[in-house]
């Protein structure tokens, strides 16, 4: 009997072990191959705010805390909300312009629409899913509000109405789904900006752009398109003339998210092979301690 | 030593139930709020923070500290050590009712708490969440399966339709048995799994790929010593005669998990090394040193003496400090870890929020004072059968 109880550990050690990261069965990426992108430059940006004020108007957002023309609205770092999905900050850079005068950078965030998102692999229904035209997708009629795509987001970007008692819903940028899948536009984001800090196009051809601008003008970019590997890739891609950290964008790592959980989850449980397996292993050995005991006595024992 | 378990015969209303009447009132009025104003009334969650003392602990802690139920069942029925019988009816009560109020605390956590059937429809099986979520509707209903026998042995005879579907559950009791320790097995491990996916967001005190090992290992080593803590304090304060003897000798298995799950975790630690944030000095090493120091090392070393193991006292003590270890260890990868890039401030539960979490706990006490008055659980007689 001493020796089935090590064989049970041994077993349960022998599973969870196969929930290593470099499990035997290789993930793969479910990134869309070439999906509508934007690319934002941050040196041309003037931080006008028409973006967040054609966003506003082609989502139907109730009407923001401070008007779209108040700059005052900069004194403070703003993350989007469930009201705003999309703001523009502003980052003092140390630097002059021509006229001597502080020359700050303004960075518009929105979500990211990564490539493998980790809040579509944690969502619990998929309620939140990575379209083939590059939109990370909510879908509210599967949401059950358990908000783990909030958790799961490396961008911080996903927001919740937590005061709407019986329906509320997980609010973030929808790349203007409607707008690029049906009407063949850009995101009114991307439509309005005067100065083209944001260009609206596929992703490779994104990617292109943002290098030639980089190897055109080394002297105003700094040698770095985010979005090009952060997290597995993103469809929203940055240039700056500030190095990231400075404006606000996290060092990110460029494994998606969604790699090690879904390495896990399927090596453990693809065709339900480790379950199965325990429930095979633990019968056996039901088997074997029950044996010699008639029915009987099997039933009493059982039902005690 | 011990009877076949029978109904105690104790008079139902104390000081104590009245106490825990209070607090399932007051949680029971936090709810009115939750579910009038939602979340955000009554808790301190919001965008940056949008899981809190529900998720970590009437949800997270609440599975783990219900592993006495499957640790149990692993014992007394599959490797049939009859020894162990005593413990297994009330692990089973205590894990029936502990997952009822999992499965409450997610209904009241989810914003769409009528949603919450969706994922049987609509499933995502990348989801860790979706796993822990299906495996623990399943086993909520395998463990009132489990518990039919010991209603049928009472209300049997008083009504028919029991009686029937407990003789006709008998033959496949074994299946529903052993489902049991598979679905825990693999939920267990797989709420580890949730926060695998925010590795950046996690502080690495925590965050490993190996959570997934390292929350099964832990359920594992806090299911006997969560027994413990029940079955004295039910005794106790029921007045039954102790039950130290068998609690001595299934404490010993705890050596050897919560031996391995300390092992693996220092493995971990040292792996990625991450030793070099246990002496910043942090609010998060100190929680850190909490949960291993006193919730893991001192009493492992402590549960190497038989003397400790012998003493009643001693190892409710020492069994205590193992359950508030794993508890904290919850609470620690679900919140303490939790670090949002742009959060500028730090989530602490609102008052709300901890008044729904004391009237379920008080609930889950309330209903198991229930279950031992009017069904055949506790094995221990009372101390003056004993002494006369």
């Amino acid at each position: 009997m001493k020796l089935t109880r090590r064989g049970f550990f041994a077993l349960a050690g022998a599973t969870a072990a196969a929930a290593a990261p470099g499990a035997a069965c290789a993930w793969e990426s479910k990134a869309p191959e070439n999906p509508y992108s934007c690319l934002v430059d941050i040196t041309r940006c003037i931080g006008c705010r028409k973006c967040e004020q054609a966003c506003n108007e082609v989502n139907h957002l109730p009407p923001p805390a401070t008007p779209f023309d108040d700059a005052r609205v900069f004194d403070a770092q703003r993350r989007p909300d469930e009201k705003t999905y999309t703001v523009v900050n502003r980052f003092e850079t140390g630097r002059l312009d021509e006229r001597g005068q502080s020359a700050p950078a303004y960075a518009k965030i929105q979500c990211m629409h990564c490539q493998d998102p980790a809040c579509a692999s944690a969502c619990i229904t998929g309620a939140l899913s990575k379209k083939d035209n590059g939109a990370v997708h909510y879908e509210v009629t599967r949401c059950i509000g358990c908000r783990y795509c909030m958790v799961a987001c490396p961008f911080q970007i996903p927001a919740y109405e937590y005061h709407n008692a019986l329906t509320p819903e997980v609010r973030k940028c929808t790349f203007c789904f409607e707008r690029i899948t049906n009407e063949g536009k850009a995101p009114g984001c991307a439509s309005i900006c005067p100065v083209e800090a944001i260009t609206f196009g596929r992703r490779a051809e994104l990617l292109e752009t943002a290098k030639e601008r980089i190897r055109k003008d080394p002297a105003r970019y700094v040698d770095h398109v985010y979005g090009e590997h952060e997290v597995g890739g993103t469809s929203w891609l940055y240039v700056s003339g500030v190095p990231f950290e400075r404006i606000g964008f996290q060092k990110l790592p460029a494994a998606p998210p969604p790699k090690t959980t879904e390495t896990i989850q399927h090596a453990l449980f693809s065709y339900l092979w480790s379950p199965a397996l325990l429930f095979g292993a633990l019968g056996g050995v039901m088997a074997l301690t029950h044996r010699g005991e008639d029915k009987n006595q099997q039933d009493k024992g059982e039902r005690s | 030593m011990s009877q076949h378990p029978a109904p105690v015969a104790r008079p139902f209303w104390t000081p104590g139930v009245l106490v825990m009447v209070g607090f399932m009132i007051a949680g029971g009025l936090a709810l009115l709020y939750r579910f009038t104003g939602g979340l955000g009334a009554v808790s301190n969650l919001d965008n940056a923070y949008p899981w809190g003392l529900w998720i970590g602990v009437d949800v997270a802690s609440g599975v783990a500290l219900a592993a006495g139920g499957f640790t149990t069942a692993f014992l007394g029925h599959i490797l049939g050590r009859e020894a162990y019988e005593p413990v297994v009816r009330p692990a089973l009560l205590t894990a029936a009712l502990g997952y009822t109020f999992v499965a409450f605390g997610v209904f009241v956590d989810i914003g769409r708490s009528w949603a919450v059937w969706k994922p049987i429809i609509f499933q995502n099986h990348n989801s860790a969440l979706f796993e822990v979520a299906i495996c623990v509707m399943t086993y909520l209903s395998v463990l009132w399966i489990e518990m039919i026998p010991i209603i049928a042995e009472r209300y049997g005879k008083k009504i028919p339709l029991l009686g029937a579907l407990d003789r006709g559950l008998s033959k496949f009791m074994w299946v529903f048995i052993i489902l049991g320790v598979v679905l825990s097995c693999m939920h267990q491990s797989s709420l580890g799994t949730l926060m695998a996916i925010a590795p950046t967001k996690v502080h690495p005190l925590w965050y490993t790929p190996w959570l997934p090992l390292l929350f099964l290992l832990s359920a594992f080593a806090v299911g006997y010593p969560m027994v413990v803590v029940e079955t004295t304090i039910a005794t106790s304060s029921l007045k039954l005669e102790s039950e130290t003897p068998v609690l001595s000798r299934l404490i010993r298995f705890t050596i050897l998990t919560l031996g391995l799950y300390m092992a693996i975790k220092f493995w971990d630690l040292a792996d990625r090394g991450a030793f070099i944030y246990l002496w910043d000095g942090s609010g998060r090493s100190i929680a850190f040193w909490a949960e291993v120091g006193l919730g893991v090392i001192l009493p492992w070393v402590l549960l190497l003496f038989p003397g400790v193991r012998a003493s009643r006292r001693a190892l409710f003590t020492v069994c205590l400090f193992i359950v508030a270890g794993v508890l904290l260890n919850r609470i620690n990868v679900f919140i303490t870890a939790f670090a949002p890039p742009f959060a500028n401030h730090n989530y602490y539960p609102a008052m709300g929020e901890i008044l729904v979490t004391a009237g379920c706990a008080a609930t889950i006490m309330f209903l198991y004072r229930i279950g031992v008055t009017y069904l055949p659980v506790l094995s221990a007689r009372r101390i003056e059968e004993v002494e006369s």
